[in-house]
């Protein structure tokens, strides 16, 4: 966790130099990859990708950032989820975006009521009793069939997803749109992580005492984090739902899921925007690669089960020696191969 | 350096955990622009003494039990910590408590947390702070964690001055650090005291470097202060040269250990 924040730009370099990478990313994302991408790129990949980067960037915040440990993730994404699905269903003409919202803030407001222990316990402990959001949001959407619109089995359907008169609802108009809002918030919450906030995170994570010291309420730090962390995880948990999956329900947001998106922050690297990106990348997409890279190489000797078992321990190997190369995750990885070529 | 007393602690008594009886009646006083520091073995009561004051014994579940904080006549026992630093009373904490992940700077702009300083004024707080410490002007771009101990507690001082406080409790600022470094920190706590009036209270092992700085000095021990006046007598009382500067006047001897009797024979 060596160059987690504020970094000092590159000596020699002005500070957009920094940036570029960024822009032409972006540029390529909204400007190539539409014309160029296929059905199965966006709707098994890129979506996917983008939704659980968005998460993984929400989760950051709390746990790299603030230092607050959660596997509560899954439970705020369905949280985020159901809630913009009900706010749509249910008032009349309220635009998708606006749903969208009302939903992280639900997500926000659940968040921060499972946050409160984080007043008393820290690390483990914690990490222990955000499994409690965890099981309760699961049982309540089951238990109580209001949520999904009386479906016995609490299965939600996307709405349509309509902005400002402009359908998205094809495979590009999916991406485009998940883009759009992963864009926006990541954007957000890059500023809000180099902003005075940003650094009380760091002071609370870091040195919890010295920071109450200061005068800084490590109580409002604290919630402020799962508040705005759960926001961010709430509106993932919507595109999850609505731009992804398009039908979903409550088990589909299992400790399983709470746990991909915590692995993709410490592999990704914690208390790093550029690592939710990257170990987000490396959950969805690697896992794709193998699995093709095997059936072409392997697929006449082997059957697809024992591939498949295969590739879980190749995955688990790289995790492995991932880590041994960059205890802070990839994001240090790439700072440490990129500084390397410039030098 | 006599005034009214600017905090005055009467006779507190602090439990830790509902179990451990930290402070047992401690009184001390401390005069608007006075420099008093607590003298006294491990586990006397020095910390917990300071964090009374600054409100901090919360995050370690301790609780002042009896007894009152008094600052400018006011209580501040109920104070929060925020509130109190806002009311000028702020503590820089033993082992320095630097935040390593931020640069220099941004250490000192957490400090200003409780005035939301920006712009120009923000800047005016950092210069004065670097103006007193211009060992931090070079490393204000680096990571705390880099720095030496040194500038880490010139850091933590630093960012303590930050919110403008009048009264300073600093817990053991020497600890740790090379003889000649302990020098310069505490002729800056002196410029404190001479050019802005803040008012210190010093908890310190050091007790040589200590009484040497101070106007006044408490002995504390078993939770109570036993000893006080003015650091000169102090210094000079033989019993304490013998329990704290670890020889005796005619001959060396061993330190002491924690609650060994005070004077013993030579064997």
């Amino acid at each position: 966790m060596t160059d987690l924040t504020l970094s000092q730009p590159r000596q020699g370099l002005p500070a957009w130099a920094g940036r570029l990478p960024v822009a032409l990313l972006l540029a390529v994302a909204f400007g190539v990859v539409p014309f160029v991408g296929d059905q199965y790129l966006f709707d098994a990949i890129l979506v996917p990708f983008l939704a659980l980067s968005l998460a993984g960037v929400g989760l950051n915040l709390l746990t790299g950032y603030a230092g607050q440990v959660s596997l509560g993730s899954a439970a705020f994404m369905a949280v985020g989820a159901f809630a913009s699905y009900n706010f749509i269903l249910r008032i009349e003409g309220l635009p998708l975006l606006a749903g969208l919202a009302l939903g992280g803030v639900t997500a926000a407001a659940v968040g921060l009521v499972f946050g409160l222990p984080s007043l008393r316990l820290k690390g483990f402990y914690l990490a222990v009793s955000t499994l409690a959001a965890q099981f309760f949001v699961q049982w309540a959407l089951t238990k109580f069939d209001w949520f999904s619109n009386g479906n016995a089995s609490g299965v939600i359907t996307a709405p349509p997803l309509t902005v400002l008169g402009i359908s998205f609802d094809s495979s590009v108009g999916r991406y485009l749109f998940s883009l759009i809002v992963v864009a926006l918030l990541t954007l957000a919450a890059w500023r809000l992580t180099r902003s005075e906030i940003g650094r009380s995170f760091i002071a609370v994570r870091d040195r919890d005492v010295a920071a109450s010291s200061l005068g800084i309420s490590v109580l409002r730090v604290k919630l402020l984090a799962f508040a705005v962390s759960s926001f961010i995880v709430g509106v993932a948990g919507a595109l999850w739902a609505f731009a992804y999956l398009r039908t979903v329900e409550p088990a589909g947001f299992d400790l399983d899921r709470s746990f991909q998106i915590l692995f993709i922050v410490i592999i990704g690297g914690l208390a790093s925007i550029r690592g939710a990106f990257l170990g987000a990348g490396f959950i969805v997409i690697f896992p794709l690669i193998l699995s093709r890279l095997g059936q072409a190489l392997l697929g006449d000797t082997f059957d697809s089960g024992v591939l498949e078992n295969a590739q879980k321990i190749v995955v688990g190997g790289l995790i492995i020696a991932f880590l041994i190369a960059e205890p802070a995750g990839l994001s240090a990885l790439v700072a440490r191969l990129t500084r390397r070529n410039l030098n | 350096m006599t005034g009214t007393p600017l905090l005055v602690v009467d006779d507190i008594e602090v439990v830790y955990q509902q179990a451990i009886l930290a402070l047992r009646g401690l009184s001390l006083s401390v005069d608007a622009g006075q420099a008093v520091t607590l003298l006294g073995a491990n586990g006397a009561g020095k910390s917990t003494a300071l964090k009374a004051v600054s409100n901090l014994l919360r995050a370690e579940r301790g609780r002042v039990t009896r007894g009152r904080v008094l600052f400018e006549g006011q209580d501040i026992g109920r104070l929060d910590t925020a509130d109190l630093v806002e009311a000028g009373v702020i503590q820089v904490l033993e082992g320095r408590h630097c935040f390593p992940q931020l640069t220099v700077e941004e250490n000192l702009i957490s400090g200003a947390v409780s005035r939301r300083l920006r712009g120009r004024a923000l800047r005016a707080a950092l210069d004065r702070v670097y103006d007193l410490f211009p060992r931090l002007v070079p490393k204000r771009g680096i990571n705390a964690g880099y720095t030496s101990g040194g500038e880490q507690q010139m850091l933590a001082i630093g960012r303590a001055l930050m919110a403008r406080p009048r009264l300073i409790a600093l817990d053991e600022p020497s600890m740790g650090l090379a003889p000649l470094v302990v020098e310069e920190i505490f002729d800056i706590l002196h410029r404190l005291r001479d050019e802005e009036g803040i008012s210190l209270l010093i908890a310190e092992q050091n007790a040589a470097v200590a009484l040497r700085h101070a106007d006044h000095a408490y002995i504390v021990e078993n939770g109570r202060a036993v000893v006080d006046g003015p650091a000169a007598d102090i210094a000079a009382r033989p019993d304490v040269r013998d329990l704290y500067f670890g020889l005796s006047a005619s001959s060396e001897r061993t330190p002491h250990a924690p609650g060994a009797p005070v004077l013993t024979e030579s064997p």
